[in-house]
């Protein structure tokens, strides 16, 4: 049985409107379209939802305001004090990898966080910012964080390279981890989307496992960036408390 | 052995990976049910760790899936 599949071919980036300046090559792409629209829905729904400001929320104000006091509980208990400052990058870093997920899978859309360097310019902001931020704050101190308190001298021989390459490797694994799940969960919707395409009258098996992967995948979408945005303030966390 | 069904092997010892995803994930939930089953007023406070924990089991083996999906669509 030779099937035809080409599951890659969704992540494929195509220049809507080409640009060049210089050498670079700054098209309009289908992947910035939709990080548009992403920023425009998000925009949309706490502009327009909070514009009346009523005491008792409508719907709209509703979904505005729990999104809003779900990231602000999250940075709160997670962070710890003195990360109030933060709140506003990590419920906007929230609601882009949240929005750009669900776009995602709205068939024949395009998933902004199913390219790697998508996810790892977010994360590397994430953890320039974090190193900045301790440092700003504890000075050259901030290099104990990576020497493990009441340690044997013998043990931190060990203990520190683990420790720093622990750190290191902090945004590879959040980015990873975020384009993974989207590539992944894309892939086998649209691999049994194939299987469904050659198989006949069978195809409604296929079809319904389909059905259920995309349910488990609405579930993915927003258990990421809770996780993305989680994993965000336990960074901060570090950098501002230091244990 | 030729590279196509190399490849194909490759791609199946790939998927290994979701044999610990599939331990963790069973692992986590079987924790939290153990955990309300024992304390119920603390359902609250366990479940969005569960979730937490959930979602890091998942994303190690879909490392491996990911990889899989390389091996037989991209090379």
């Amino acid at each position: 049985m030779a099937l035809e599949l080409h599951p890659l071919e969704q992540f494929q980036i195509e220049p809507l409107i080409p640009l060049h300046i210089g050498g670079l090559d700054v098209s309009y792409t289908n992947s910035a379209l939709f990080m548009t629209v992403a920023v425009v829905l998000i925009t949309a729904l706490l502009v327009l939802g909070t514009r009346r400001g009523a005491l008792v929320p409508g719907r709209w104000q509703s979904m505005a305001e729990m999104s809003y006091e779900f990231v602000a509980d999250m940075v709160e208990t997670n962070a710890g004090h003195g990360a109030e400052p933060y709140f506003p990058f990590v419920f906007t870093l929230f609601m882009f990898v949240l929005f750009s997920n669900l776009l995602g899978l709205i068939p024949y859309s395009f998933t902004v966080t199913s390219h790697i360097i998508v996810t790892f310019a977010l994360a590397a902001v994430v953890f320039i910012g974090v190193t900045i931020i301790g440092f700003a704050k504890h000075g050259l101190h901030f290099f104990r964080f990576f020497v493990p308190e009441g340690v044997p001298l013998l043990l931190l021989v060990i203990l520190v390279p683990i420790e720093l390459l622990s750190y290191f490797i902090r945004p590879f694994t959040l980015s990873i981890r975020l384009f993974a799940n989207m590539l992944a969960g894309h892939t086998m919707l649209a691999i049994f989307g194939g299987f469904a395409a050659s198989i006949g009258l069978a195809a409604f098996l296929p079809v319904a496992l389909d059905v259920a992967i995309l349910a488990l995948e609405v579930l993915v979408a927003a258990l990421q960036a809770y996780v993305f945005a989680i994993l965000t303030c336990l960074y901060l966390r570090d950098a501002l408390h230091m244990h | 052995m030729d590279l196509a069904s190399a490849k194909m092997i490759g791609a199946g010892l790939a998927c290994i990976a979701l044999v610990g995803a599939g331990v963790g994930i069973g692992n986590v939930f079987s924790s939290l049910i153990s955990a309300v089953a024992r304390n119920p007023a603390a359902q609250a406070q366990v479940q969005p760790f569960a979730f937490l924990g959930f979602a890091l089991a998942e994303a190690t083996g879909l490392f491996g899936l990911a990889i899989a999906f390389l091996i037989l669509f991209v090379f």
